[in-house]
C-alpha cells in the first residue's frame, strides 16, 4: 500500500473520530453497570459461616477425582471447528468421553 | 514510643457504621444518626476509579476511619513492605480521622490467608507485636487504634491475659485501643469467662472506638455454644447490653455498626445506628 | 509445646494435616470443630471471592462445578497479597493446566478477560485524549506517530468468540456466541469497565500499538491481516471511551 493511500485513509479515520464525543461524564459515582465488579474481591473482617464443611472437605477434586454435577451455560454454546480449522468444543458433555474410565 | 501530643482530628462519639460501596447513594441522601463512615483500608489500595472517588465524595459529608484488615501486625515476619508502603499512600491522601488494625495475623511468607488469626500472648509476641505497632505508628506519624480479636481458642503457652497484653502494648507503644464489644461477647463465650469481667480489665483509657456486629451460633466437638463473627445479621441483645456496661467504663466513644456478610439494604443498617444513637443517647442522660 | 504460624498456615488449607499443637480451650477438651472455625473462614473467605471474581466462569461451569474448583484452585494459589481486588490472577493458567477442563478451550482466555475487567476498575484516573489532538498534527507525523494508552485499556487476544462468550452469560436474552475469533477490548470510559469485540485485523492494530510501534505499522499489521481494514470505528470507539492519553509525534 502506498505512503499516500495510507494517509488518505488515515486521514478519514481522524476525521470521523474528531467528530465523536468523548462518552462522559454526567455518569456519577454512584451510577454503576451490574456487573458486579465492584463488590468482587472486597476485603472484610468478618468470619464466614461457621464450622460448614468448606474448610474441612478434604475431597481432592484434582484429576480423576473431579466429577461434574451439574451444567453451566458452556453446554449452550456450541463453537464447531472454526475458519482455522481448529478443534472447538465447547460443551460439558464431551466431559464423559475425556474422562478415564 | 509515638509522640503523644500530635493528635490527629476525631472521631466523634456519635454512631458510624462500616462502609459498604452499595449503600453510597442511599447512605448520602439519608444518613440518619451516621456521622462516620469506616472503610476496609485494603478496598481502596487501588490506583483509582469508582472506590477513590466515592471516598472523595463521602469525606465532604462523614468523618472517615480507615480499619485495615491485612497489615498481619501478629505475623512472625516482618511486616510487608509494600503493604505499609500502600498504606501510608492512602491515608496520606484521604487524611482519616482515625487508623485501626487487628491483634491477629493473616500473613504468612508470602502468603495472605484473608483471614484474622489467633497470637499466643507471651513476652515474644508481646515484643514483636510492639514492634510492629511502632514501625506502623512512625510511618504514618500518627497513633493507631488496635481492635481485640474473636476467638476460638486459646494458646497452652500463654502467659498474659488478652486484657493485661493489650495495656502493656499500649503503655509500650503509645497506641490506642479499639475495643469490640462483639468480639469480647464472642470470646468469652467461647473460653469460658464472663465478658463484664473482661471488660473490668481491659484499659478502657486508651480506647478510641468501640465496635459492635453481629455474629452467628453454631456448636464446638462437644456440642458447647461456639459462637462465630460473622457481621451477617442485626447486633444481639446480649451485646447491645453489654455495649451498655463498656460505654459506661470509657464514656462517649465513636461507636460503629459492623455488618459485612448478607449486607442489607441501607434503612435496615441505618436502623441498626439508631440503636447505636439509643445506646450513646441513655449514656450523655445518666 | 509451641504452635508457630507455619504449622497453623498448613494446617489451615490442608484439611488433611492434624490440628496444630497447642492450641486448647482447657480440661483437654476437644478441638477440632473450634480450628475448624478458622479452616472454614479462609476457604469460604478465598471461595466468596473467587465466585465474586469470576462471574462468567462461574456461569459456563455451573455452581456446583465451580464450588469444586474454587477451594482447589486456593489452596494451590492462595493469595500473594493482601489486596483480594487483584485475587485470581493465576486463574487462567491454572485453568490451562487443569486436565478435567482442558475440553472447553476458552475457560483460560474468559479468566483473563475477568481478571483484567478488575484490573480495569481499580486502574488509575487518567485525562483522556482530546478528539482533535490529531487534528494537529500533520497526516505524514500522523504516520510517524505513536499512542499511548490509558492504564485502564486492556487487551484480551483470544482465539474464541470470547466477547459473545462474556456477552450471553452477561446479558439478558444475549444471542449464543458465533464461530469466530473475537478479541476483547476493555476500556473505561468514567468507572465502569466496558467489553468490546474486536476482529482479527482490529486487534492487529491494538497489539502493535500496545508494542509501541507506530501507526503506520500499526495500519499495515491491520491490512494483513484484512485487506480492506478501515480504522474509522475504532479510533473512533478509543476516543469515544478515552482509552487513549497521549498521541506521541516525533518531534515530541
Amino acid at each position: 500500500m502506498s505512503k499516500t493511500i495510507k494517509t488518505v485513509a488515515l486521514v478519514g479515520a481522524v476525521a470521523a473520530a474528531m467528530t465523536a464525543h468523548a462518552t462522559t461524564s454526567a455518569e456519577a459515582a454512584s451510577k454503576e453497570k451490574c456487573f458486579g465488579i465492584s463488590l468482587a474481591g472486597e476485603n472484610d473482617c468478618a468470619a464466614g459461616a461457621g464450622t460448614t464443611c468448606a474448610g474441612t472437605s478434604t475431597v481432592d477434586y484434582q484429576g480423576n477425582a473431579w466429577t461434574l454435577v451439574d451444567a453451566g451455560t458452556c453446554t449452550e454454546i456450541e463453537l464447531p471447528a472454526m475458519a482455522d480449522g481448529t478443534p472447538r468444543q465447547g460443551s460439558l458433555e464431551e466431559q464423559s468421553r475425556d474422562l478415564p474410565a | 514510643m509515638l509522640d503523644a501530643t500530635r493528635h490527629p482530628p476525631r472521631l466523634p462519639a456519635a454512631p458510624g457504621v462500616g462502609y459498604k460501596s452499595q449503600h453510597f447513594s442511599a447512605l448520602r441522601a439519608d444518613p440518619g444518626p451516621v456521622k462516620w463512615l469506616e472503610v476496609h483500608a485494603e478496598n481502596y489500595m487501588g490506583d483509582g476509579g469508582r472506590p477513590h472517588a466515592q471516598l472523595r465524595a463521602l469525606r465532604d459529608d462523614f468523618a472517615i476511619s480507615v480499619h485495615g484488615v491485612g497489615l498481619s501486625i501478629g505475623g512472625e515476619g516482618a511486616l510487608d513492605a509494600d503493604h505499609l508502603a500502600r498504606l501510608k499512600t492512602l491515608v496520606d491522601w484521604l487524611q482519616p480521622a482515625s487508623f485501626s488494625e487487628h491483634l491477629a495475623w493473616s500473613t504468612h511468607g508470602a502468603e495472605f490467608l484473608d483471614d484474622l488469626l489467633p497470637l499466643p500472648y507471651t513476652n515474644a509476641t508481646l515484643t514483636r507485636v510492639a514492634e510492629h505497632i511502632d514501625q506502623v505508628q512512625n510511618t504514618l506519624g500518627r497513633q493507631m487504634l488496635l481492635e481485640n480479636p474473636s476467638s476460638y481458642l486459646a494458646f497452652a503457652e500463654s502467659t498474659w491475659s488478652e486484657t493485661d497484653f493489650l495495656s502493656e502494648l499500649v503503655r509500650r507503644t503509645g497506641c490506642g485501643l479499639l475495643l469490640d464489644v462483639n468480639n469480647v461477647f464472642i470470646s468469652a463465650t467461647n473460653l469460658g469467662y464472663t465478658a463484664t469481667g473482661y471488660l473490668d480489665a481491659y484499659p478502657t483509657d486508651a480506647v478510641g472506638e468501640i465496635h459492635v456486629g453481629g455474629h452467628d451460633e453454631d456448636q464446638d466437638d462437644d456440642g458447647a455454644l461456639l459462637l462465630i463473627d460473622s457481621h451477617g445479621r442485626a447486633v444481639a441483645d446480649p451485646v447491645w447490653t453489654l455495649l451498655d456496661y463498656a460505654l459506661h467504663l470509657t464514656g462517649p466513644t465513636p461507636l460503629l455498626v459492623e455488618w459485612d456478610n448478607d449486607v442489607p439494604d441501607w434503612p435496615s443498617l441505618r436502623d441498626e445506628a439508631g440503636r447505636a444513637e439509643q445506646a450513646l443517647a441513655a449514656l450523655a442522660d445518666r | 509445646m509451641h504452635s508457630g504460624q507455619s504449622e497453623f498456615r498448613t494446617a489451615l488449607l490442608d484439611p488433611a494435616q492434624p490440628v496444630p499443637n497447642g492450641l486448647t480451650i482447657g480440661q483437654g477438651k476437644p478441638i477440632t470443630k473450634r480450628f475448624a472455625v478458622y479452616r472454614n473462614n479462609v476457604t469460604v473467605a478465598l471461595v466468596d471471592a473467587l465466585k465474586a471474581s469470576f462471574p462468567v466462569l462461574r456461569k459456563l461451569l455451573g455452581d456446583k462445578n465451580f464450588d469444586q474448583l474454587a477451594p482447589t484452585f486456593a489452596r494451590a494459589h492462595p493469595p500473594s497479597t493482601p489486596l483480594m481486588m487483584h485475587y485470581g490472577a493465576e486463574m487462567p493458567a491454572f485453568l490451562a493446566a487443569f486436565q478435567p477442563l482442558q475440553h472447553i478451550g476458552y475457560l483460560a482466555d474468559v479468566a483473563r478477560l475477568e481478571v483484567a475487567m478488575r484490573a480495569s476498575y481499580h486502574a488509575a484516573d487518567t485525562t483522556p485524549l482530546p478528539a482533535d489532538a490529531f487534528g494537529a498534527v500533520q497526516p505524514e507525523a500522523l504516520l510517524a506517530a505513536t499512542l499511548t494508552f490509558a492504564p485502564t485499556m486492556h487487551l484480551i487476544r483470544s482465539d474464541w468468540p470470547l466477547y459473545d462468550i462474556w456477552r450471553f452469560n452477561m446479558e439478558e436474552s444475549a444471542p449464543k456466541p458465533r464461530a469466530e475469533a473475537q478479541s476483547v477490548l476493555i476500556t473505561r470510559p468514567e468507572f465502569d469497565p466496558i467489553p468490546h469485540p474486536l476482529d482479527p485485523a482490529e486487534t492487529a492494530w491494538i497489539s502493535a500499538i500496545l508494542n509501541g510501534d507506530a501507526i503506520e505499522a500499526a495500519q499495515d499489521a491491520a491490512v494483513a491481516r484484512a485487506p480492506d481494514f478501515d480504522l474509522s470505528p475504532l479510533l473512533t470507539l478509543l476516543v469515544q471511551q478515552g482509552a487513549l492519553t497521549h498521541l506521541n509525534t516525533p518531534k515530541d
